[in-house]
């Protein structure tokens, strides 16, 4: 039987990187027009806080979801280390090709955080500025994890 | 359909154990969250109520009826407690968000009549939480 109620436990990270906007489809003149001063040519930085929601039973014996010292690891190893005080257009592969506006780092987030081996990841949510969020939940990805 | 939340807080001590488990298990599982004499947090929790306003008075819900259910049901309950040993309906339960939640869940959803409840998002930091919600609901 479904258990009637769905329970998912949330983390919130940081981390702080430069970025530029900056699209080789476009001319010159456009990516000033579409990004403004975000296409300033030596980039800018954020502080970025990640919001990370996992979901799966919760185990009697701990009441956890998750151990968050095993979702710490995780998150650390596989987007922290990557991010942490880089420059996002040249220092991580994804963005050398692709514009890393935070919808964009909010699904690369997502795509390396998607195979958790210990509860089903749920959402990711960024916040760029503490005016701006985006979510992301893997909708158009196909081999989204599962739980066991 | 709007969905309405309402915000408390409340402060409580709570340690993780379970007696199941040997006291090297226990310090491995929970660290810190295991000193035997407990800690504590502030907790904000956010209530999401979901319903179509009533043509008249425009509400889901009057707010002042949902601070009244909050304060009798969570706040007196919990409110500078130690969950572990002042709240029945935690007992034989590591006191952790995702219990704790399902915990509010429970009590709430019977008192909320007008509307439905939607959501119960519990915080024990501002990086730390557990939601529930029904199976198949949208995470709106």
């Amino acid at each position: 039987m479904t258990h009637p109620l769905q329970v998912v436990f949330g983390r919130r990270y940081r981390f702080a990187a430069s970025h530029r906007l900056h699209s080789d489809a476009l001319s010159d003149a456009d990516n000033q027009r579409v990004y403004g001063k975000c296409n300033n040519p030596y980039g800018h930085g954020h502080n970025y806080v990640v919001e990370v929601r996992v979901s799966g039973p919760v185990d009697p014996a701990t009441g956890m979801i998750v151990n968050l010292l095993d979702l710490d690891r995780f998150v650390q190893s596989e987007v922290l280390d990557a991010f942490d005080h880089k420059s996002l257009n040249e220092d991580v592969e994804t963005f050398r090709s692709l514009v890393p506006t935070t919808e964009n780092v909010c699904k690369e987030i997502y795509r390396r955080l998607r195979h958790f081996p210990l509860a089903k990841l749920e959402r990711v949510r960024i916040e760029e500025t503490s005016n701006n969020a985006f979510e992301y939940a893997g909708e158009e990805i196909q081999d989204r994890a599962t739980v066991q | 359909m709007v969905y309405l939340t309402r915000k408390i807080e409340f402060s409580a001590s709570h340690l993780y154990h379970n007696p199941a488990l040997s006291a090297e298990e226990n310090r491995r599982i929970f660290g810190k969250c295991n000193n035997p004499h407990g800690h504590g947090h502030n907790y904000t929790l956010e209530v999401t109520v979901a319903g179509e306003p009533d043509p008249v008075t425009g509400m889901v819900l009057d707010l002042k009826e949902l601070k009244t259910i909050l304060e009798r049901e969570i706040t007196q309950r919990m409110d500078h407690r130690f969950l572990n040993y002042e709240v029945a309906e935690l007992q034989g339960q590591i006191p952790t968000c995702e219990n704790i939640a399902q915990v509010i869940w429970k009590l709430l959803e019977p008192k909320i009549t007008q509307g439905r409840l939607h959501k119960v998002r519990l915080y024990e930091s501002a990086d730390i939480f557990a939601e529930c919600y029904r199976n198949g609901a949208s995470q709106a």
